[in-house]
């Protein structure tokens, strides 16, 4: 077991290591931070993508819903920061909870449903007529609570989770019998794996380290628009960063979120089309030629990637 | 009482010019069992084209349609060949196909804003008669009478290659399975590419009438409308072309209801239904087959 386990541990002391000194190196503290905030959605997205096969195109929905979550917690409750944080990650779960038929669906449907789920939730939210509880377009601030430091710290700690959950799906049984279901649900369930309890336990672990990211989110930024935390950019770019890395993996989203929101950092912030023209052409190139990522590559040559 | 009419009249209206703005992404789905989720930046590239038209040649808009039927054709013969053969041999094309035409819409949408700007356009009110004309005591401006009779045509169109031509008819045999319409001796490729073209082309024809119909047209309104279409399309029931014309009434009646009775929630409408028929009915209202996970 405790073989198993290392290259877990190595990935997250890496992760941990370079998120703490970065820091000193690097002054755009705020990039470090968004750049956090996709490796944890990414992954988030990995789990369930990537272990199950059910691409979920709303994952922004869990992400704004715990956004919303969080700062209503601390607009309204004397809650210390930390449990508002964790009940926007309960909401989100609330969330998956009800959105759980979806998982009846398969393929596409999933994902299409899913995505009209966030827009609802979105337009909800963003409503002027309910302006008096979510401030409707014009958003919420929850300055009073303004803590770069300990929110970073927080986004930091939350990575390391979804990253130690998704090396355990790459070692577990439990991993193991999830890629069973993806490969062949019915022969899997004739194996003796509960499909759709299993399936409902990474949608629901999904949707919380979405609600998490959300919530910290929230705080690291204090004041939001709706738009903010429910773009449906938010969700594309942790689809492909995970893709372009490879899904299934740990290591796959972190490599992609590196790489290309570095290049995010770099051209597209400035110029939005020139990014947008790069991973368009990078998706249909992917799935063409590489559709494990680049980092099958490495397999392609021999090497196991973790 | 007046209200209700208005809203019922143009709904029906506004029913018939969707379902062909869906029709097309359903044909694709339907003959290669590809989602093709760039359709809404396809609906775009047509009224760009009738945009251009217009703005720097002086033509009708109307001119859009010859020209989106000639595009569907130049872009999408070599795209099917590029792509979709690929696609089809893979593990499991549904959802990569996804994601590939995904991409594609990325670049669609990032070429037409270095080529348009991300500003929104209009196109002018008199082209299509700047009158309006009265059903029942409702008046509609002219222009949504014309793009509903184009949309009535080119369904009656793709209706008639349906039932009374021996491409549709192979066509058909393709949409109901693949594999025994290869065995009995139809281009299956050669028929899919051209069912391919024919939804662009429905797509693109449709998107002339975008900036009647919904006001004005900008390069980011493509997912939008992507999203529409499918609420639409799973609403008939996927796979079924001519399934989209009830989708396309249930949508339209929906949304014009609301913009009456409930203005602010009626850019819902659309992502509820959607949601609520997958749910209860994975297959359409007119659907034959339960898909089940």
């Amino acid at each position: 077991m405790l073989r198993r386990m290392r290259p877990g541990a190595i990935v997250l002391a890496l992760l941990a290591a370079a998120f703490l000194i970065l820091p000193h190196l690097y002054g755009n503290q705020s990039l470090l931070f968004t750049l956090m905030t996709f490796i944890v959605l990414a992954q988030g997205l990995n789990l369930l993508y990537g272990f199950t096969g059910y691409l979920p195109f709303g994952y922004v929905g869990f992400f704004g819903c715990g956004a919303y979550a969080t700062s209503l917690l601390v607009l309204h409750t004397g809650l210390p920061v930390l449990a508002c944080v964790a009940g926007g990650g309960l909401a989100a779960v609330l969330m998956a909870t009800i959105l759980g038929p979806l998982l009846r669906l398969s393929g596409a449907y999933f994902s299409i449903a899913n995505l009209a789920a966030s827009q609802i939730l979105y337009y909800v939210v963003a409503n002027p007529n309910l302006s008096s509880i979510t401030g409707g377009p014009y958003g919420l601030k929850i300055d009073q609570v303004y803590a770069p430091e300990a929110s970073y710290l927080s986004m930091l700690a939350v990575l390391l989770l979804t990253c130690a959950i998704a090396a355990y799906f790459r070692v577990s049984r439990f991993g193991m019998a999830l890629r069973a279901m993806t490969q062949d649900a019915v022969s899997a369930a004739m194996a003796g794996i509960d499909v759709v309890r299993q399936r409902l336990i990474v949608w629901l672990i999904s949707a919380a380290i979405g609600g998490l990211a959300g919530g910290i989110y929230a705080w690291y930024l204090s004041v939001f628009y709706p738009d903010a935390v429910f773009t449906l950019q938010i969700s594309v770019f942790a689809i492909v960063f995970a893709l372009f890395g490879g899904v299934g993996t740990v290591i796959g989203p972190i490599v992609g979120c590196a790489v290309l929101y570095t290049l995010y950092a770099a051209i597209g912030i400035s110029t939005p089309q020139y990014f947008q023209l790069l991973y368009g052409s990078l998706i249909v190139l992917l799935v063409l030629f590489l559709p494990n990522g680049v980092l099958s590559l490495l397999t392609r040559w021999g090497r196991r990637v973790f | 009482m007046d209200l209700l009419e208005y809203a019922v009249i143009g709904g029906i209206l506004y029913g018939i010019f969707f379902s062909l703005i869906a029709i097309g992404l359903n044909l694709v789905f339907g003959v290669m069992r590809i989602i093709n989720l760039a359709h809404g930046q396809f609906i775009l590239l047509g009224g760009f084209g009738a945009y251009i038209l217009s703005s720097a040649l002086g033509l009708n808009p109307l001119y859009g349609i010859p020209l989106a039927v000639f595009g569907a054709v130049v872009i999408g013969w070599p795209l099917y060949y590029a792509v979709v053969p690929q696609l089809q041999r893979s593990r499991d094309p549904e959802m990569l196909s996804f994601i590939l035409f995904f991409g594609i819409a990325q670049i669609i949408e990032s070429l037409s804003v270095f080529a348009f700007g991300a500003d929104q356009r209009s196109l002018p009110d008199e082209a299509l008669g700047a009158g309006s004309f009265g059903l029942l005591g409702q008046e509609f401006p002219d222009s949504w009478w014309v793009a509903v009779l184009v949309s009535a045509i080119a369904i009656f169109g793709l209706y008639l290659y349906f039932a009374h031509t021996k491409l549709g008819y192979a066509t058909r045999a393709i949409m109901s399975n693949r594999d025994e319409a290869r065995a009995t001796g139809i281009s299956v490729d050669r028929l899919s590419a051209i069912a391919f073209v024919i939804g662009l082309a429905l797509a693109g024809i449709a998107g002339v009438f975008v900036p009647y119909l919904i006001g004005s047209i900008s390069p980011d309104l493509g997912n939008g409308l992507t999203t529409t279409s499918f609420a639409i399309v799973i609403i008939g029931s996927l796979g079924n072309p001519l399934g989209t014309i009830v989708g396309g009434l249930v949508f339209g009646l929906g949304t014009m209801l609301m913009q009456t009775y409930y203005a602010s929630w009626s850019n819902l409408v659309p992502y509820a239904l959607l949601l609520i028929i997958v749910l209860i009915r994975p297959s359409g209202l007119l659907g034959k087959a339960v898909r089940l996970a």
